[in-house]
């Protein structure tokens, strides 16, 4: 969950030529959607391995699947569609908990969706995914935001970071949860330049911070909207069986 | 038997002939009209009927005038009660319906009456031939000793009668969903159906000279019911399970209908044009993008058809802007909405200026994706138009060019708001306008 950095501070959807990924870097991933079409059109975009890095090890159709084949694979970066039978994205990443909470060789969730709607955006992120695409994403942004989620990086959508806000802006909470649930003000800056299309480099231009510092208010707007206050916590817990 | 138990078919005959002229009038020949193709079914009319709608009905089926069906009906109960009898099995089996009758005017039936409500005219004069009808009916029978049993007799009728005209306006309110909100006639309607037939049951037992095994007779009929309840209970239960299982599979098949309408409707039909048009892709992303739209309107939207005709709040406005410079350009427009209020005449003149930004953007932005950002603080709200394109200098623009000058930071400074044009830092242009919010 901490942010390690990144080589790439290129936004989910502008491509950077200098900033892609350098030929010899490799990250396995698994394609998990019920749409074989979609599977194979991402497989044929993004797969050719030499091109550009990323090797497809495994795929799922469903949640059972999705689960043994995470588990069996070990890949850095599940592609995760939200609308699953089984239980959906949210219940892949309920099961892969531990996978994602290893600290050797962590699995990190992209969420991959034609869904735009709010509360899949938010159910997933909450759920532990570590950004969230829709399909309408560009082959070239959607191999950059892999190897950026590999590295340990929230990559958030523009229409991602409008939900977040909103759902931020929603929270009345007390004063002494302060800390804990509200975006402090320059996450709340930085947030806004990701809705109005920013890229994370040009975010740091703006804001006269480095690149690195808007990637941890990245991480930690993500780390506050799994868990944005007390009460959600234990709403979080009780809807997991964890209490 | 025929004859005695007549009383519940008897009011058709008595009560046509009294308001034949107040009611009838209009539906004279009206049935025919409508091209009725293939095997048509008979139906008692629940409009405009005087008793079971029966006689209306007929007439509708035949093609006849229901003055006529009425006399008929008349005619025939004056021997041996076979008319009445006629009415009665029509009145069970056949089912009631809404044709029959094509007249509008003021389908007011007896039930009216029943039910307390201003009766008309014909139905006044219909109910008092009736019951002088009967009474000589009755006087004239003089059966002797069989006389003892009609009373009972009749009383059993019309509360069977009463019970059944219920159950039809029941139906007919389902169907017409005519619910006066009323729940108390209908009610004392049934009671009072209930009431009389056991009344009559116990008269005729009682007049019989049975009276000493009364007891007895309730004991063991009571015993049956019992009986039979107990036997036919889990047959029924069972039937109303079924029953509302396949009124659930009912009301589902029909939802996957209306889904499948719609995505008939638009998606194949975006699906059909795309491949016409699959050498343009320019025309082919407008198309899907436009239908990707509409089907995520429609789908997310619980309420809406996905296409409403005026936005009334900020996001709702934004949204519809940025739709239709997207369609008229075939440039992407992603928006971002943060937060929504009402539409006042400040945020509309700022909705026009945006809309005039996401123009400029689509235009000159290289093709490029415009993105627009809008946002609702507590006071204010901001609006951001951002395009990739070449950028843009205002002051090298000509003065008489107006697009930006005046539709956009003009129009934005006439109405207390503010624009600033930039270039944006990725390259491209940004348009910033921000507004105060009316204090309300």
């Amino acid at each position: 969950m901490t942010d390690t950095g990144s080589a790439s501070p290129d936004s989910p959807r502008f491509t950077d030529p200098a900033q892609s990924p350098e030929s010899g870097r490799r990250v396995r991933v698994v394609l998990v959607d019920d749409h074989r079409m979609f599977r194979t059109g991402v497989q044929a975009e993004i797969g050719t391995t030499a091109e550009t890095g990323v090797e497809v090890v495994g795929e799922a159709a469903d949640v059972d699947q999705a689960v043994s084949v995470v588990t069996a694979t070990r890949p850095e970066v599940v592609l995760l569609d939200v609308h699953l039978p089984g239980g959906g994205g949210v219940e892949v990443l309920r099961r892969c908990a531990t996978l994602a909470a290893d600290p050797d060789q962590p699995v990190r969730f992209l969420a991959l969706s034609v869904s735009d709607a709010a509360d899949d955006v938010i159910g997933v992120i909450r759920g532990g995914a570590r950004g969230y695409v829709t399909k309408t994403i560009t082959g070239p942004d959607l191999i950059n935001s892999i190897f950026r989620v590999r590295d340990g990086d929230a990559v958030f959508s523009p229409r991602l970071a409008g939900f977040v806000l909103d759902a931020f802006a929603s929270t009345d909470a007390p004063p002494v949860d302060e800390d804990l649930d509200r975006l402090t003000q320059r996450e709340r800056e930085v947030l806004r330049l990701i809705a109005r299309g920013y890229a994370y480099k040009e975010i740091a231009k703006q804001l006269f911070i480095s690149v690195k510092t808007v990637e941890s208010h990245v991480s930690a707007v993500l780390r506050k909207l799994q868990l944005s206050n007390r009460h959600e916590l234990t709403r979080w817990a009780t809807a997991r069986r964890l209490v | 038997m025929s004859a005695s138990s007549a009383p519940p078919g008897a009011p058709p005959g008595a009560s046509t002939g009294a308001s034949t002229g107040v009611t009838t009038g209009a539906s004279f020949l009206k049935p025919p009209d409508p091209a009725q193709a293939g095997v048509r079914k008979l139906y008692r009319s629940s409009e405009g009927r005087m008793v079971g709608g029966a006689a209306r009905g007929l007439a509708g089926h035949l093609g006849l005038p229901v003055l006529w069906v009425r006399a008929l009906f008349l005619v025939l109960a004056a021997f041996n009660g076979i008319g009445l009898l006629l009415y009665a099995v029509f009145w069970f089996f056949v089912p009631l319906g809404i044709g029959g009758v094509a007249e509008a005017k003021e389908p007011r039936d007896a039930r009216s009456w029943l039910a307390g409500r201003r009766p008309d005219k014909g139905q006044v004069m219909a109910l008092i031939a009736l019951a002088i009808g009967t009474g000589i009916l009755i006087d004239n029978l003089n059966l002797g000793a069989a006389n003892r049993a009609v009373w009972p007799l009749l009383v059993i009728a019309l509360g069977v009668s009463l019970v059944w005209r219920q159950a039809d306006n029941a139906r007919k309110a389902r169907w017409v969903e005519m619910s006066h909100g009323k729940r108390f006639w209908p009610l004392v309607r049934a009671a009072g159906g209930v009431a009389l037939v056991i009344a009559g049951v116990t008269g005729f037992i009682v007049v019989r000279g049975t009276g000493s095994h009364l007891g007895g007779i309730l004991q063991a009929a009571l015993a049956v019911l019992v009986g039979v309840a107990l036997i036919a209970g889990p047959y029924l239960v069972r039937m109303t399970q079924d029953l509302s299982a396949e009124r659930l599979m009912r009301i589902r098949a029909q939802e996957r209908a209306e889904v499948a309408a719609h995505v008939h409707d638009s998606v194949l039909h975006t699906l059909t044009l795309i491949q016409r048009n699959a050498d343009d892709p320019r025309e082919v992303s407008r198309l899907a993008r436009a239908q990707e739209r509409e089907l995520r309107a429609w789908l997310y939207r619980p309420e809406g058809t996905g296409r409403d005709d005026e936005p009334t709040t900020l996001a709702a406005a934004v949204r519809a802007a940025a739709a239709e410079v997207e369609d008229a350009h075939g440039v992407p427009v992603e928006v971002v909405c943060v937060g929504d209020c009402p539409l006042d005449d400040r945020l509309v003149a700022t909705m026009q200026a945006a809309r005039e930004a996401m123009v400029n953007g689509a235009k000159y932005g290289g093709g490029g994706a415009v993105q627009v950002y809008a946002e609702v603080e507590d006071g204010r709200i901001f609006v951001s138009v951002r395009d990739h394109g070449p950028g843009f200098d205002l002051d090298a623009v000509p003065d008489d060019r107006m697009g930006v000058r005046e539709s956009i930071i003009g129009r934005m400074r006439r109405n207390g708001g503010e624009a600033r044009l930039r270039p944006a830092p990725g390259g491209g242009t940004e348009v910033e306008l921000e507004m105060e919010r009316a204090t309300t």
